[in-house]
């Protein structure tokens, strides 16, 4: 039911006009309030404490739908901050999952996503917990055409206490966000490319005839299967914050499908598909920055072949199945 | 959404299928043949009859045929489980691999009483091998257009024609074969039928195939005048193209087509851990682990949708093309990664066997359906005409 409340938001409000108007710099209040007033930010928040008290399962729906929206605004982020602080304050929250400290003591957050637009971060500084007011931060510009991605300095006097020591759980949930709105940004791009190659005509006939064009889509359809399932997996425990290897193996299996998904969908439309008033850009842009935003495929393929190393005498098999479900949906 | 990809959705194995999976373990415990990694790579073609007899003492030939017939009444997720177990372990099942997999249900669901009877207690027993006659010479991905030829006569049918690369044929008790019984290959898909041919009456011969690897696991298979009985016809008279198709799901969603190579991918492993990884290395290894982990659970998607009945063709085919995908680019990377340190010694057993699945490979991506032919399905799926 919440996904459908959500859908409506999205469709109304969430249109490719104002997504390009945010990227622009444009208010994203509307948006953003509407999401807020309809108390979807507290989804994870416990029921006692006036939230929704949902686990991963119900999220995946939302976070997806969000994927396929473009949506410009951290409300993905937002809602999982509830599972990892409980007190969050009011305002756009955004996670980071990797920080440092400079020499002089400030304290930098390279490639925040919605770096530019939120009002605090959830900052992973190596594994302790901090909240940290944007504010008070200098945001640089990534100065990537159309994103919202900033690195952050605070400086040292603006930086207060960790709040926990589960900072690694704002990369690993973060990198969970990421694998459901690559899904979800995937599935309308595939969505769309159909939609395309059934109308457009070359030759005499719709560019979807040609069994070149079949084939293409038809590996752009696996990719989206096999990213669907995935996200799933971050997402598939009782639990408010995913797993670390399930949510290893969801992010890096949607990135590794990113350059494919992208790159069938661009040769397929041809040069519409690369301008700035067909919406496919909206999606593939996103989907490009996703791949790398709290590490690409390399690092979480990575994590996930040093968890088997680190297994001395287990096979292939039993391991994928440790990281799997036991019991029927 | 492309409602083709609604199926995939994310399931679990039910508890009696894990419960089942301890007594596989123990089994191939005791009865896995001790032979080397690199014929243990031959997965699903190594053939044993001893191994698959000893398989059928234990009730697991015909796994899923009703008990009545001697089969385990198990379930499709049953099923998974011990084919994920064998081909894990490397186990030699080619012998009584089909007749499980496919002949055996397609009796079960197209055959007469006394067709069930007769073969499917034989095939429980591990005493009935078959291979499926499919291709011929001028009948590759165009299946349609089959010519042998099964004629009407007072005592039954006359077959005329030729089966090629049919596995292990040579070995096979019987053959399932796609022939033509009316009209001409103009017809394609109607005017055709399955028969049951029992492959050591007269007027057959079987002739094995080396391939570039130096097995023999298909052949060429010649009918000249070969008299079949009434009975030999299985299912309707001009169905065979429904009933072939009507096997597709369980045929292409299974473990078997991401599974071809990882046997190797655990030899790989236990390198690793011997000898030390590089972060490259590492990244490689977990990217195969993590596209196994998508693939499992896609099939076992499909497994569900078998268990309840249900044909997924199309979403098998998809699996299929994907999983055979991954399964021929590990010895492609590992190939790769085992010789970019020229200087440093190389495991003898993981360069035969890593040689030999980039060999056999492209057969991956051919056996139960061509790429193209599969693509071409998934595309008709999507929608695209």
């Amino acid at each position: 039911m919440f996904t459908e409340a959500i859908e409506k938001i999205l469709a109304d409000l969430c249109t490719p006009t104002r997504v390009r108007a945010v990227e622009e710099g444009g208010d994203a209040t509307l948006l953003w309030n509407a999401l807020q007033d309809s108390g979807f930010l507290e989804l994870l928040t416990p029921e006692a404490q006036d939230g929704a008290g949902l686990t991963l399962e119900s999220l995946l729906p939302i976070f997806t739908a969000f994927g396929r929206y473009a949506l410009p605004v951290p409300a993905a982020q937002s809602i999982a901050a509830r599972a990892l602080l409980r007190d969050c304050p009011t305002g756009m929250l955004t996670l980071a999952g990797s920080a440092w400290r400079q020499a002089d003591g400030s304290l930098c957050a390279p490639q925040v996503a919605f770096g530019l637009l939120a009002d605090f971060a959830l900052v992973n500084l190596q594994g302790e917990l901090l909240l940290l007011d944007c504010h008070l931060a200098r945001r640089q510009s990534m100065g990537v055409h159309g994103s919202q991605c900033a690195t952050l300095f605070w400086p040292a006097e603006s930086v207060g206490k960790a709040i926990g020591n589960n900072g690694e759980e704002v990369r690993v949930f973060h990198a969970a966000i990421h694998a459901a709105t690559i899904a979800g940004a995937m599935e309308r791009v595939l969505d769309m490319t159909l939609e395309y190659c059934n109308d457009r005509v070359q030759f005499g006939k719709a560019i979807g005839k040609f069994q070149a064009v079949q084939h293409q889509l038809s590996v752009m359809a696996e990719q989206v299967a096999a990213s669907r399932i995935a996200a799933e997996l971050a997402f598939s425990a009782a639990l408010q914050v995913p797993q670390l290897l399930p949510a290893a193996i969801a992010k890096a299996r949607t990135s590794m499908a990113v350059p494919q998904v992208s790159a069938i969908a661009h040769a397929l439309f041809g040069a519409i598909g690369i301008t700035e008033e067909l919406d496919l850009q909206l999606f593939t842009r996103r989907l490009h920055e996703w791949r790398i935003s709290e590490g690409s495929e390399s690092y979480w393929n990575g994590i996930v072949g040093q968890a088997f190393l680190d297994q001395p005498g287990t096979c292939a098999s039993h391991f994928v199945r440790h990281v799997a479900l036991t019991q029927p949906a | 959404m492309s409602s083709l990809l609604d199926a995939f959705r994310l399931t679990g194995l039910p508890a009696h299928a894990e419960a089942f999976r301890a007594e596989v373990k123990a089994f191939l415990a005791e009865h896995l043949p001790q032979v080397p990694v690199d014929v243990r790579a031959r997965s699903w073609t190594g053939f044993d009859a001893d191994f698959s007899r000893q398989l059928a003492q234990r009730g697991w030939v015909g796994l899923t045929l009703p008990a009545a017939y001697g089969g385990a009444g198990l379930d499709a997720f049953s099923r998974f489980v011990l084919v994920e177990e064998l081909l894990s372990a490397g186990a030699p099942v080619a012998a009584h691999w089909i007749a499980d997999r496919q002949s055996g249900p397609l009796i079960l669901k197209f055959g007469s009483d006394a067709q069930k009877d007769f073969y499917l207690p034989r095939i429980c027993a591990g005493k009935a091998f078959f291979c499926i006659g499919m291709s011929e010479p001028n009948s590759g991905s165009d299946l349609a257009s089959v010519r042998s030829r099964a004629t009407r006569c007072p005592e039954g049918w006359r077959l005329s024609g030729r089966k090629i690369w049919t596995t292990n044929a040579h070995h096979a008790d019987y053959m399932i074969a796609l022939v033509r019984t009316s009209g001409s290959p103009e017809d394609r898909q109607s005017g055709l039928s399955q028969f049951i041919i029992d492959l050591k009456q007269p007027g057959i011969s079987v002739r094995p195939i080396v391939d570039l690897a130096g097995d023999a696991h298909f052949s060429e298979v010649a009918f000249d005048d070969v008299l079949l009985g009434e009975d030999a016809l299985v299912g309707e008279e001009g169905s065979g193209w429904k009933q072939v198709n009507a096997e597709l799901a369980f045929e292409r969603s299974g473990p078997e087509r991401f599974y071809s190579s990882v046997v190797l991918l655990d030899l790989w492993a236990e390198c690793l851990r011997r000898n030390g990884a590089t972060a490259q290395e590492t990244a490689l290894l977990g990217s195969f682990l993590t596209q196994l982990t998508c693939l499992r659970n896609l099939s076992l998607a499909l497994t569900a949708l078998l268990a309840k009945g249900e044909s997924p063709v199309v979403e098998a085919a998809l699996v299929k093309d994907i999983g055979t995908e991954f399964e021929q680019a590990i010895p492609t990377a590992i190939a790769a990664a085992i010789s970019a340190h020229p200087d440093k010694p190389v495991d003898e057993a993981l360069y035969r066997t890593v040689a030999y699945l980039n060999q056999v490979a492209p057969t991956f991506s051919l056996r139960g359906g061509t790429r193209e032919i599969l693509r071409g399905m998934i595309a008709r799926g999507l929608g695209l005409r």
